[in-house]
């Protein structure tokens, strides 16, 4: 299943990549392919922002803006100002994490 | 709020505590009813908030010094799924503190994190548990761990293992190589279902809100409030509301891939305007002597089967910031607009019903 197309911020430098496949072991949708030692993107719109490869892409040949995603935390970020959050966890009945 | 006592967890006397070492609790594989019941439970509601295990050290089989290590959020669903695929095997698990949050939301807290797990690894002081240096974390860990920092600090190699623990078996037959597919979120029909309980909660806490709101509208005259008007008029719509949390909160979820369009609200909106049209044919445009109220209905309904939706974004496991962020840019001010067109019509429309206009 695919989501909107041509959004995601996954921005990948393949200059910096040395083909260690990090990014192709923790990225569980599938977005990077690795091919004579270097790293492929195969479907940016694949990508779902959870940051799994930037976080560890020692080279930094990746950067993404991940975050809270859902609609409600970034609702309340339009609202109030500041980075999107939900208070997952903080209080009993919020239940949408878990 | 209070920690759900985990008096099921069966256990035996500790294994053998050496010097130093903090106490290990022995786990079964298997769930007893209880556990059956918490996690349905935790689909349900809001049990899942506080159904956590103790951090630390538990042990599956009878481990030594070259059994596997896992690592597990102390949601004890995770924990439970975890212990259950290890059936059969001998291994150690760690259990980290993730204030009671499963291992991809608390990866994406950071709860799950590189510091909680080198916290955690040298509070139970490993190095004397097993004499190897690899430690498994599930792949959705890999959001909040930073294997290289780990090694840096621990000495310990963070293997990413698969994304499902029940592919945990294959994956240690395969010696640490996980196939294509083990690396790939699930999100069938059956992965979307059990999510529905928790955005069908959510929408129907708005309920009696919106159905006071209804009332008083349908029911409002200049000299008060008439409660005969308020329920023949605002049934319909409370039907039509209850219809929306269904095709919102249910059935786009449930039928989400054989739904048109990308876009979540668009989904939403297009179930939603379905079961609308649908409905209507139960009522006959001489219910209410007037279109204006049918027309209403027809703008908001839809549109709340969308908003309502759009929340699922959160719970898929393929949606991106950015396309959520986009989807609402777009949504926000429809909504808002159809919300006031509805309230619009229906105010001309008791405005006409008392001969005003």
């Amino acid at each position: 299943m695919k989501y909107i197309a041509d959004v995601v911020t996954l921005e990948f430098f393949q200059e910096k990549c040395t083909g260690c496949g990090k990014c192709v072991e923790v990225c569980p949708q599938g977005v990077f392919l690795i091919r004579d030692k270097k790293a492929f993107v195969t479907d940016r719109d694949r990508c779902m922002e959870c940051g799994a490869c930037a976080n560890n892409c020692e080279f930094g040949a990746i950067k993404v803006n991940s975050g809270v995603g859902c609609a409600a935390a970034i609702i309340n970020s339009m609202i109030a100002g500041g980075p999107p959050s939900c208070d997952c966890g903080e209080q009993s009945g919020s239940g949408c994490c878990g | 709020m209070g920690i759900e006592k985990i008096s099921f967890l069966p256990r035996t006397p500790g294994i053998k505590k050496a010097a130093g070492q903090p106490a290990v609790s022995k786990v079964s594989s298997e769930w007893t009813w209880k556990d059956h019941l918490g996690q349905i439970k935790c689909r349900l509601g809001s049990l899942r908030m506080r159904y956590t295990v103790n951090p630390g050290l538990y042990a599956v089989g009878e481990p030594d010094r070259e059994s596997d290590v896992f690592v597990t959020a102390n949601y004890k669903l995770s924990f439970d799924i975890l212990r259950r695929e290890l059936r059969g095997l001998n291994a150690w698990i760690i259990v980290l503190d993730t204030k009671g949050i499963n291992v991809w939301c608390a990866a994406g807290k950071g709860t799950f994190g590189t510091d909680e797990l080198i916290s955690r690894i040298n509070e139970i002081n490993l190095h004397n548990v097993v004499s190897h240096r690899r430690i498994i974390i599930p792949q959705l860990g890999a959001v909040g761990v930073n294997a290289r920092i780990v090694q840096q600090r621990t000495g310990f190699r963070v293997y990413f293992g698969p994304v499902h623990a029940k592919d945990i078996p294959a994956y240690i037959r395969a010696a640490y190589i996980k196939t294509p597919e083990m690396r790939l979120v699930r999100f069938n029909m059956l992965d979307r279902l059990v999510l529905t309980p928790m955005e069908i909660n959510p929408a129907m806490k708005k309920f009696p809100l919106f159905s006071l709101i209804v009332l008083i509208l349908f029911g409002i005259q200049p000299s008060g409030i008439l409660f005969k008007d308020a329920w023949e008029g605002g049934i319909p719509f409370l039907i039509f509301g209850l219809m929306s949390v269904f095709t919102g909160a249910f059935i786009t979820p449930l039928l989400l891939p054989f739904i048109p369009f990308r876009s979540f609200a668009v989904k939403g909106w297009i179930t939603g305007v379905i079961s609308v049209f649908a409905l209507m044919k139960g009522i006959e445009l001489s219910y209410y002597k007037n279109i204006l109220p049918l027309a209403s209905a027809y703008i908001f309904f839809p549109f709340a089967s969308s908003y309502i939706a759009l929340q699922f974004t959160g719970s898929a496991t393929f949606t991106s910031m950015s396309g959520v962020k986009k989807e609402l840019k777009i949504g926000v001010p429809v909504y808002l607009t159809a919300t006031a067109l509805s309230l619009l019509i229906l105010t001309i429309y008791k405005l006409s019903q008392w001969g005003v206009i």
